[in-house]
Order: structure tokens, then sequence, then C-alpha cells
């Protein structure tokens, strides 16, 4: 069998802003408009949230910046009872979807409002009202999660589908493979959504594989597989359509491989400036996905200067506002340490509880 | 009540609950067509399908990662693992995601999945088809440990297990799969998970283990008994989360405990039971807590029998500890 090499990617919209025509998705106008409101809040929420973390005031943030539209353009073709098993970069799928930057905050403060109660660090986001399933920190772990509600759905004879992200360093983890081999062999209706930033933390992507691509990993798996620019919502929502499509029809999984790039650190730990260079963070600034989506909003007719200077500020005054109330937020009670561990708690935990309660007080919430 | 091995009743309790709900399905590697490979899926695709019972790829973290999926979505799955020796590919997919999912989400998000693995020494598996790796699993707050010693126990609990909300690991001593017989009412029942069982009654010592080393220690009562010694045998049935009340009113009452396990000694699940005695009913005893265990190197082919808590080396234990 010759093999494939999905070297090129597709590209609809220019960093200029111009799109070809032919291809352009027919995306309704009230959801283009939601689709760029969501991009621009995830960047500001990540510059609030990284000055929050400069402070002191939460510990920990893990930026999507430069990277927005993988996650808005893909979730923008799921329906509301799709699954979504994110990684960590995608804060935008939960908004999009209608989950609020005020739960976000409640996350990243662990206060007694966050779903997680206070469990993980900053940016591991679910939400069940909104089908965005419990991440965690470990690399790819998420990918046989979703090819399995992907095969449950088709077991429980139900039309959902499911779409995972994941890094180009993800494509080196165990579990990659296994998600990947078993959606091919069950045909799964899933979408694997490989955000190829170009870097694993410090590693390029070239010293992560010495595969051309990442997507020609889907040919060995008997996966269809798509490159798009991932910097381009027009190219990641129209692959996604696809995918969508293809995996409702039974037609099985497909993998996208959505060239991005991160603009800012790894996370509010890391110093990406060992690893990489200044004239290539300032060439990706110029293909900045949300700047790009502007000029596309604007050729469109459906924004102007005054309407996207607008939508900045009402997202700056409603961010602001979020994280004042978060940060406002008591903790979770400090028996909420050994809640939900079991669907019971077993006497071993009640007798830690105890002890705890007893030093701290019951209901204790910190000074 | 019918007369069945421990391994008919295993595939019983799959059938009965495969039966009565819907949303209780079979993934695992050769548990299809071939019925498994110790056969405890036997004749379970013909009734229910290839829908419901799925030969997955050989992948042990594919087939754990899969099913923790298909948990999450709604159905009760239960992952087979080939032997135990083979679920360490799994154990990030244990460890890191399924036992932590409703703690790490709030409760919003859930996974109750059967995790049934053969383990266990006695079969001539050598290293890499022997061994006894629970005390990783009991380790792991989350997850729920569980193995039975007889068929009534083996039926009840698996199906307590599948109805179960929380992720469980079904430990099925294969020693025994087919050499322990017994009464096995037909139909659903459960037998709770949580909940030790004394099954022989003694004064002087107790022996406090499970799975297939049960039936080790009421031999080595049995020995006891010739010589005088009454011991009481305590099968343990599920590991996590213990039975501790049990233990300890009946170490009460003997004041000696012995703990007898296959798997390497230092670190092991006994070393928890010693730990539970010594911390809630040191005043009782008249002797130190012993422990009979597989010895601290990898499981081994030839020597098999000498590695083994056999009746005579408990005895010897026994004995030990009633001299104290």
């Amino acid at each position: 069998m010759e093999l494939r090499k999905e070297t090129g990617m597709l590209q609809i919209l220019d960093i200029e802003g111009n799109f070809r025509k032919e291809l352009e998705p027919d995306i309704p106008e009230e959801l283009l408009l939601r689709m760029y409101r969501t991009m621009a809040t995830v960047r500001k929420f990540e510059e609030i949230s990284m000055g929050l973390q400069r402070q002191g005031r939460i510990g920990f943030y893990i930026g999507a910046a430069g990277q927005e539209a993988c996650s808005v353009g893909s979730t923008a073709v799921l329906g509301r009872d799709d699954w979504i098993f994110p990684a960590y970069r995608e804060p935008g799928a939960l908004l999009l979807r209608g989950e609020t930057v005020l739960q976000l905050f409640h996350q990243l403060f662990g206060n007694s409002l966050d779903y997680n109660k206070g469990r993980q660090m900053p940016n591991h986001f679910n939400s069940r009202k909104v089908n965005v399933v419990t991440p965690s920190s470990p690399i790819a772990t998420q990918i046989p999660h979703a090819v399995g509600m992907a095969m449950a759905a088709r077991i429980m004879k139900r039309k959902d589908v499911a779409l995972t992200f994941f890094g180009d360093g993800a494509t080196s983890e165990n579990d990659f493979h296994s998600g990947m081999n078993f959606a091919g062999v069950f045909k799964a209706p899933v979408i694997f959504l490989c955000q190829n930033n170009g870097y694993a933390i410090s590693l390029p992507t070239r010293r992560q594989t010495a595969a051309e691509t990442l997507v020609q990993k889907a040919v060995a798996y008997g996966i269809p597989g798509e490159r798009v620019d991932g910097n381009d919502i027009l190219a990641v929502y129209s692959a996604s359509a696809r995918a969508v499509e293809r995996a409702r029809s039974g037609g099985g999984p497909t993998m996208i491989e959505a060239i991005t790039y991160r603009l800012g650190p790894h996370s509010s730990s890391d110093d990406p400036t060992k690893y990489r260079d200044k004239e290539e963070v300032e060439e990706w600034k110029r293909k900045d996905p949300i700047r790009r989506m502007a000029l596309y909003l604007r050729r469109k007719g459906l924004m102007d200067e005054r309407s996207e200077k607008k939508i900045g500020d009402e997202i700056d005054s409603e961010i602001r506002a979020a994280a004042k109330k978060a940060e406002g937020t008591p903790r979770p009670p400090v028996e909420s340490i050994f809640e939900n561990v079991y669907s019971e708690m077993t006497w071993n935990l009640r007798e830690e509880m105890e002890e705890t309660v007893q030093r701290y007080g019951a209901g204790y919430t910190g000074k | 009540m019918a007369v069945r091995t421990l391994l008919q009743s295993v595939n019983d309790a799959m059938r009965v609950e495969m039966e009565e709900d819907e949303r209780v399905v079979i993934i695992g590697e050769d548990v299809g067509r071939d019925g498994g490979v110790f056969r405890a899926t036997e004749g379970l695709i013909d009734k229910f399908g290839p829908g419901r019972v799925m030969d997955a790829p050989l992948n042990e973290s594919g087939i754990i990662g899969t099913a923790t999926g298909m948990a999450m979505y709604g159905l009760r799955p239960i992952a087979e693992i080939q032997f135990m020796d083979f679920i360490y590919p799994a154990f990030d997919q244990i460890v890191s995601e399924l036992s932590k999912i409703r703690y790490r989400s709030g409760a919003t998000y859930t996974a109750p999945l059967v995790i049934r693995t053969p383990y266990g020494g006695g079969i001539k598996g050598g290293l890499y088809h022997s061994q006894s790796s629970e005390a990783y699993f009991t380790h792991t707050s989350g997850l729920k440990v569980v193995t039975p010693s007889n068929p009534g126990d083996a039926k009840g609990l698996l199906i307590a297990a599948i109805r179960d909300d929380d992720p469980v690991i079904f430990l099925e001593p294969k020693r025994i799969y087919r050499t322990v017989k017994g009464e096995v009412p037909d139909g659903a029942y459960t037998v709770p998970i949580g909940k030790a069982s004394i099954v022989r009654e003694g004064e002087d010592v107790t022996l406090i283990s499970y799975g297939a080393s049960v039936h080790t220690c009421l031999k080595a009562a049995d020995e006891a008994a010739s010589k005088g010694i009454s011991a009481e045998v305590v099968d343990l049935r599920t590991l996590s989360p213990v039975d501790a009340d049990t233990v300890i009113s009946s170490v009460e009452k003997t004041g000696r405990a012995v703990i007898v396990n296959e798997a390497p000694k230092f670190c092991s699940y006994a070393a928890e039971i010693a730990a539970i005695i010594a911390e809630k009913a040191v005043d009782s005893l008249s002797a130190p807590v012993l422990r009979v265990s597989g010895f601290d190197t990898p499981f081994t082919y030839t020597w098999e029998n000498v590695y083994l808590p056999d009746a005579e080396r408990i005895m010897s234990y026994i004995s030990r500890s009633v001299a104290y």
C-alpha cells in the first residue's frame, strides 16, 4: 500500500481575511457572531487569569491563546447531546455551548461552586450541563474514553457522537494509539481533533515523531484524516462538519490535524524563550485566528469597528465581574475532601473525616 | 439450586445480569467466539450478540479506557483482563482515570465499570500467569476490590459489583475456578460488597485470608484441630472497603491473628490488615500478628508449590502464634 502523505492543509480564510467563496461553509450569522465572541472571551479570560496567577490569587493557568479557532470551530458543528472529551486548552468548547465565564472562574479558584469541588488544578474544566467531560492531567487518556462513549452510543442506538481534543505530544502516548485502533475496528462515531501547536512543552513536533505529518498516523488505523489550518476557523468548521456527518451517518471516525500555535507559554510555570525564537512567535501572531475571524466578519458586514469594540468591552466587564465574584465565593467545606471518593463514604474515610473535622471544626472553609 | 463451579457461577452471574439489564455489556480479549481463555464468557455471544459481547483488540489500556467511556455514558460494562499479570498496560487508565472520575468531577460524572480478571498462582503459570497484584488497586482510593472464594459468593458478589455505582476490580482465583464446587441459587441475588464472612468458627487463633488461600487456610485449620488448636477462618471477600469490624471482633475473641495471602509479603495487602489489627485491637493480642505470604520475589515456575503458602507453612505459623 502506498503511504499517503497528507502534507497539504486546507485553508479557506487567509491571514488577510480573504476567503475562498467556493469552500466557505454555510454558518448562520448568529452562530458566527457567537463563535467570534467565544474566541475573544477565551483570549481575554486568559489575559485576566494569567494576571491573577501572577498575583498569586490562583495557583496556575494553562493558556489557549492562538488556538481558539480549533476548539470553537469544531464545537460549533456539534449538537447539544454530543459529548466532548477535552484536554486542557479548550475553554472555548464549554463557553460556546453556554457554560458561563463565572463557572470557569469557580474552577480556577477551586471554590464551593466549582463543579469539581476544588479538587483539580486550574483549567480542568468539566460541565455536565453542556456535555464536556471531566479532564485529567495525564496526556491522551481521554482519547479511549471518547471512543468508548461513541461505541456506547452505537450500542444504545443513539445518534450522539464524541469529539476529543489532544495535542501533538499526545500522539506519542499509548492511549492515542489504543483509541485510534479501537475506533477504527469498532467504527466508533468519534472525531479526533489534534491541535498540533508545534511543541509539547519544549519538544518540537519534528522530535516527537519522524512522520512527516501527524494525520498520516490515521492511515495505519484505517481512519480518514484531514489536515487543516487550525488558525482558520472556517477550515476547522468545515473539516469538523464533514467528520461529524461521517460519524453520525455510520461512517466511523475521523482524525483532524489542525496546525496551530500556542502564542503564550505552555502554562504559567513555563518559559518558552528557552526553546523558541521571538521571530517565530511574531510570525504566528500575524496568523492570529481571532483577528482573522474579525476580518471575515467585517467583510461579511456582520461586524464593524464599533461593534467589535462593544463586544470587547462587554467581554471585559463580564470577565472582571465574574473573577471578583468567584474569588469572593467561599471554599468548599473541609468535609468535601472525603466526599465523592465512592458513592457512599467508607468507614476509613469517615474516620479520617471525623479526625479532620475535630481539628478544623464542622463546615470549615478557611479563614 | 444447582451445583456449579466458581467459573460457571461467574458465567451465570453475567448471563443473569445481561438478561435483566440491557446496559450490561462485555468487552475483552477472546471473550466472544472463544468464550474467554478460561471460558468465563462461554455462550454469552450466542445469546446476546457481538454488539454486547465485544472481542477487543489486544490492548488492555484500550479495553479499560473504552469501557470507562462507555460507563460514563450510561452503560454497565464488564471488562475482562485475560490475566491479572497483563493488567499493567491499563494501570494508568485504572489509577489515573477510572478511580478518580467521580472525585475529580465532583460526582457530575461516574464510571460504574467492573474489571474481571483471573489472578493468583497454582496453574503452573510462571511469572506472568500467576500474580496477585491486588495491593496496587487496594492502595488506590475510588476503587472497590472484591474476590470470592466459592461459587455462591462469586455469583452474588459479581452481580453486586455490576450493580454497584463505583468501579469494582473483581479478582477471580483461577486456581479454584473448576475445583471448588457448591450449591448456587438460580436467578439474580447479591452478596454485599464490604462484608467478610466467617467460614469456620474457632477460639484460639484467627486466620484471615481471601480467594484461593481461604481453602488452604481451611485445610490448615483441620490440621490445627487435630493438634487441639481451634482456628477461626475469616474470608474477607471484599478487600476494599474492608470489613474491619469482622476482623477485629474475631481477633478480639481469639487474641491471635495469622494473615494468609499469595502476594509478596513486603507492602502487601496483608500488611494493611496487620496494621488495622495493631491500631484497633492491640490490647486483645496475645501474640504478634503474623503473615504467611508469597516470597518477596517474582513468581516462580518450577517451585510454585514452595512459593505458595500451603497448609503446612500456615500450620507452622499457627504453632508460632499459639506458642508465643
